[in-house]
């Protein structure tokens, strides 16, 4: 695992060589949250008779104009819609790894709900962990959460979802 | 109901030299680049109440005003959007001198992109929303998030690097005949295409516009006046924004149908104004931050049908002689990248009939403005 800082060695001038963390908005909270406790979890509009899902969170349903949501959670299994392999000029802690993988996954469960991640190798792996050659649009992958680790590396402990492929 | 077709010309442009780095400041270039606009059209600076430019322009409209002597301005706005809002400053401007808000109107973009900061170094600035749900994965610059688009139409529809390489070479052919163009001096091979190094895988160095110091105004009066003016008169026969429903910027992966962006929306809007259609535009300048930007334009400004953007590419249809020349001056790819605002004083050029790379007795002219973002577009004719 790379960049495996602790509470205690944060300082401001290693913050150049960490991944960026989410800023998180009042609507992304509760995905951020549940990250947290290892759960996947999308925005769905809770008026009787919607119940539409959305991504990224807002305050009201676009379909039904309602305030009230709830999160419901997902089943994790996913397939990329696309992908890119960035290369530097790139973040300090990014060109460290490049070139990586983003991806863009439609879940399984909504396949108009996606989410940007990466492909590793295993939970917490660093995002230069799979081979390129093993990414195709249209593969199987499930998410999976690490508090503190891959994409969320360094002191914050923000725990990001991460994508593993599927066997097939 | 009131009309804005052919209400308004552009009678002027300006704008300064274009290099990776100039040693004046965005303030004097903006200065210069305007105040050249205004000789261009023989208006006295003091003529001037309308003023419009990018949110992301950082000469505000009080540095300029002050700075060139306009007279009291009673019109100014601002265009959000990054390079989406090129060609809205035009249409805000003859929006406003089509309904007396203001008689003499200038647009203006002045940049240091090439000698300055990248944008997306700036962390500490990033937005709550949609950063969150992409920074932090390596999504980090335009390149990043156009790439997963482009990846995607290649996929869906069979598009293939030759394809964006024709975009890339066509613009790289007219900036060879345009002095003023950065790339002037310098032709694009295949072979350079192919061997050149990734940005964002699908992305090479040449799918990306350049890095560019400079700056370009022009000068918007209405029909009447237009023709009093010193040059020939370019009229604004239709303009557009467009914001799709459930669009979300850049990273426009959230709605049923992420490939059809803002141009659809300002497309429509755009052909509906018109007396003419695709068919009968002659030249067309289209937004090339990147190169697959001009296959997704194409299909939603009409060119071709869905899917069919990168196949229009092929037999050199891009290029002078082909079945639409486009950005005939180098465009971003390889003239300068200053959020497209060179497009529209190219257009102007084409319908002026002094263009480097004139197609012959051009008399209309599409401009567009950065499409994947909330975006707009003119309609010229001479």
């Amino acid at each position: 695992m790379r960049d495996s800082h602790t509470e205690s060695d944060h300082h401001p001038d290693r913050d150049r060589d960490r991944l960026l963390v989410p800023v998180v908005d009042d609507d992304g909270a509760p995905f951020w949250e549940y990250a947290a406790q290892g759960e996947l979890r999308v925005q769905a509009c809770a008026a009787t008779g919607c119940g539409e899902l959305r991504f990224p969170p807002r305050p009201c349903c676009p379909h039904c104009q309602s305030f009230e949501s709830e999160w419901q959670r997902m089943s994790g299994k996913g397939r990329i819609w696309s992908y890119v392999m960035p290369h530097p000029p790139l973040l300090p802690a990014y060109a460290a790894q490049a070139p990586y993988n983003a991806v863009v996954v439609e879940l399984a469960d909504a396949p108009h709900i996606r989410l940007v991640g990466n492909v590793v190798a295993e939970p917490g792996a660093a995002l230069d962990s799979v081979d390129p050659a093993r990414l195709r649009i249209g593969a199987k992958v499930q998410a999976a959460f690490t508090k503190g680790a891959g994409a969320s590396a360094g002191a914050s402990g923000v725990t990001v979802p991460q994508w593993l492929l599927e066997r097939s | 109901m009131a009309t804005l077709k052919d209400a308004t010309a552009i009678v002027g442009t300006g704008q300064t030299p274009f290099a990776r780095q100039l040693p004046e400041s965005e303030k004097t270039l903006a200065c210069r680049a305007v105040l050249a606009a205004l000789d261009d059209a023989g208006i006295a600076p003091s003529e001037v109440d309308g003023l419009a430019s990018y949110t992301m322009e950082e000469t505000d409209e009080v540095e300029v005003a002050k700075s060139i002597g306009a007279g009291d301005i009673t019109f100014f706005s601002k265009v959000g959007y990054g390079g989406g809002g090129s060609c809205a400053t035009v249409a805000h401007l003859a929006a406003a001198i089509a309904t007396g808000q203001a008689s003499v109107g200038v647009a203006w973009r002045s940049r240091k992109r090439g000698s300055g900061p990248r944008p997306w170094k700036n962390t500490t600035a990033q937005l709550p929303t949609p950063a969150q749900w992409t920074r932090p994965f390596g999504l980090l610059r335009p390149a990043d998030e156009i790439g997963m688009l482009a990846r995607r139409y290649m996929h869906q529809y069979g598009a293939t690097r030759d394809h964006f390489f024709n975009v890339a070479l066509a613009c790289r052919n007219r900036a060879n005949q345009n002095p003023a163009a950065i790339m002037y001096e310098r032709p694009l091979t295949r072979d350079m295409y192919m061997n050149s190094r990734w940005i964002s895988d699908p992305l090479c160095l040449f799918d990306n516009c350049l890095e560019t110091d400079g700056a370009l105004a022009c000068v918007i009066v209405s029909a009447e006046r237009a023709r009093d003016c010193r040059r020939r008169p370019v009229y604004v026969h239709s303009a557009a924004q467009g914001l799709p429903a459930q669009h979300h910027g850049m990273v426009n992966y959230w709605n049923d149908d992420p490939l059809t962006g803002p141009a659809w929306t300002a497309a429509r809007q755009l052909w509906k104004q018109a007396d003419f259609g695709p068919d009968d535009v002659d030249v067309a300048q289209i937004y090339d931050a990147f190169t697959p930007l001009i296959p997704l334009s194409l299909e939603g400004y009409g060119f071709c049908g869905r899917g069919e953007g990168a196949a229009f590419t092929e037999g050199g249809a891009l290029e002078s002689g082909g079945r639409l020349p486009i950005n005939t001056g180098g465009g971003g790819l390889s003239e300068a990248y200053v959020h497209g605002f060179n497009l529209i004083t190219e257009g102007v050029k084409q319908l002026r009939g002094t263009s480097t790379a004139q197609v012959p007795d051009a008399a209309t002219c599409l401009v567009t403005a950065g499409e994947g973002v909330p975006t707009s577009a003119l309609l010229l004719r001479s």
